[in-house]
């Protein structure tokens, strides 16, 4: 037995007290939440790969991270998380105040591999809350922005109100990501498209034949959205879809996040779309 | 005229299955229309005697609900084409639609296509794969957003 392997089981099974340093309202119910380790942080993080964050004495859930730490200065170790409340251990960590200290363990799963899109026109779709796992390949994409090709960020919202994000998305179509925004339900004033995110597709521009696309959002709307980019050309295995299953240890134990031949936590979320595909469309998973 | 509509209509990717000769005689029931932002191109329930390509601008369509105005429920784009009623008796517009930007345009009769599409079924079977797509996907579209996909299970049925 080695004792070298001991960080690696604590970041993993056992949470790791993360004070909340800033906290910021996105939305009526989402929030982005930066944490800071107390003792030793857990190791870094790469873009796709969720934490299991823990609200102490109501439980545990899995969380994308939602921003690149920043190399280079005391942050760097510092995990970015934007949640939506929709339940029990949601609505306890949106309602932490800084100062609050959650559990964290991971990082879990498997990454975006942005790197792979190098060269490449690079096409992020997001739906709803979906964009924040999509957000570190943009701040990755941005940051060596000289090796890639056209930038596409094609998001959907249920309303305007419920866009996350919007002053960076206004920075980003400025630093030349074209961007399509579209929302479900228009309100007064709304003067930016009306209609689901697969729609935008068609008129976006990249090659499809040198592009790799990177996906999230609800199951069906990634179904409708790969089905579109397919059409246009785009191979299903250079398309990355994040997939969401009920998760419980993280780490290919329990089989609570098994989806067919995959358990998600350790085989995915990021899954390419040729493996997802079949999958996807079974009823039964 | 009928050679800048066509190469106009060439340009976009619309239309291209059609073969040159059916491309010209569709141009032949194609003018060239322009309209400011905010211009109404038609209302819920009058004479759909036309469709549109839509070259640069958007579109908004809309209903009207009594109390609420003119609800936009999708907009279209360049390469685009907007009204299929042209297609079906009783060739009336089930929704609205204006221009949200300057918007130019090819609007074709549909009587004469329609005409056209009658007298000369390769050409009508044509039309019809071009326009079929097209149905299928707006209510395509339109069963996705039934299904509110973004809302919480709170806010499923709310506006
Ligand atoms: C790999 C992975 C990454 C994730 N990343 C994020 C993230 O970055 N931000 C974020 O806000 N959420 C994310 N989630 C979803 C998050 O884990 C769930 O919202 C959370 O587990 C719900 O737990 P709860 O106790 O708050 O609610 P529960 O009591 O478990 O559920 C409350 C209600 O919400 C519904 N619900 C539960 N999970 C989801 C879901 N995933 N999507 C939609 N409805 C759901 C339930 O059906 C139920 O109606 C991620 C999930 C996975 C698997
Ligand atoms: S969550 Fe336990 S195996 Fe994946």
């Amino acid at each position: 037995m080695s004792t070298a392997a001991a960080p690696a089981i604590v970041g993993s099974a056992v949470p790791q007290p993360y004070r909340v340093v800033s906290r910021r309202v996105d939305t009526a119910d989402t929030v982005t939440i930066e944490l800071a380790h107390d003792a030793g942080p857990l190791p870094a993080f790469a873009p796709g790969q969720f934490a299991m964050l823990t609200a102490y004495g109501i439980g545990e859930v899995p969380i994308s991270l939602s921003g690149l730490p920043d190399p280079g200065d005391d942050r760097a170790r510092r995990l970015t998380h934007t949640l939506r409340a929709v339940g029990a251990v949601t609505r306890a960590l949106h309602a932490t105040a800084p100062g609050a200290t959650i559990g964290v363990r991971g990082p879990f799963g498997t990454s975006w591999d942005v790197e792979s899109a190098a060269g490449q026109d690079v096409v992020i779709v997001a739906g709803g809350i979906g964009l924040a796992p999509v957000r570190p390949v943009l701040h990755a994409v941005l940051a060596g922005r000289a090796r890639y090709g056209n930038v596409v960020l094609l998001v959907g919202a249920r309303t305007p109100a419920d866009l996350l994000y919007p002053g960076e998305l206004l920075r980003w179509a400025a630093s030349g990501v074209q961007l399509g925004v579209t929302v479900d339900r228009p309100a007064d004033g709304w003067s930016g498209h009306v209609g689901v995110v697969p729609a935008l597709i068609p008129h976006a521009r990249f090659d499809p034949a040198h592009s790799v696309a990177f996906v999230c959002g609800p199951e069906v709307m990634m179904r409708f959205t790969a089905q579109a980019l397919i059409e246009r050309g785009l191979p299903a295995s250079r398309l990355r879809v994040s997939l969401e299953r009920n998760m419980r240890c993280g780490v290919g134990w329990c089989g609570h996040c098994q989806l067919g031949p995959l358990l998600l936590c350790r085989d995915g979320p990021v899954v390419d779309y040729a493996r997802a595909e079949p999958l996807m469309s079974i009823r039964e998973l | 005229m009928t050679g800048g509509v066509v190469s106009r209509v060439a340009a976009l990717r619309f239309f291209a299955a059609l073969n040159p000769r059916q491309l010209d005689q569709l141009c032949e029931a194609g003018t060239p229309m322009s309209y400011q932002p905010g211009e109404r191109i038609f209302a819920e329930g009058g004479d759909a005697d036309r469709f549109w390509l839509i070259e640069t601008g958007s579109v908004a369509l809309d209903v009207r609900i009594p109390g609420r105005g003119d609800q936009v429920i999708e907009t279209l784009g360049a390469g685009a084409v907007l009204g299929w009623s042209w297609l079906h008796p009783p060739y009336r517009w089930q929704f609205g639609a204006s221009a949200r930007e300057r918007l130019e345009t090819i609007a074709f009769d549909g009587a004469a296509v329609r005409n056209r599409c009658d007298a000369d079924p390769a050409f009508g079977y044509a039309m019809l794969r071009l326009f079929t797509p097209v149905i299928v996907a707006r209510l395509q579209a339109t069963r996705l957003r039934l299904l509110d996909l973004y809302a919480t299970s709170a806010q499923v049925g709310r506006p």
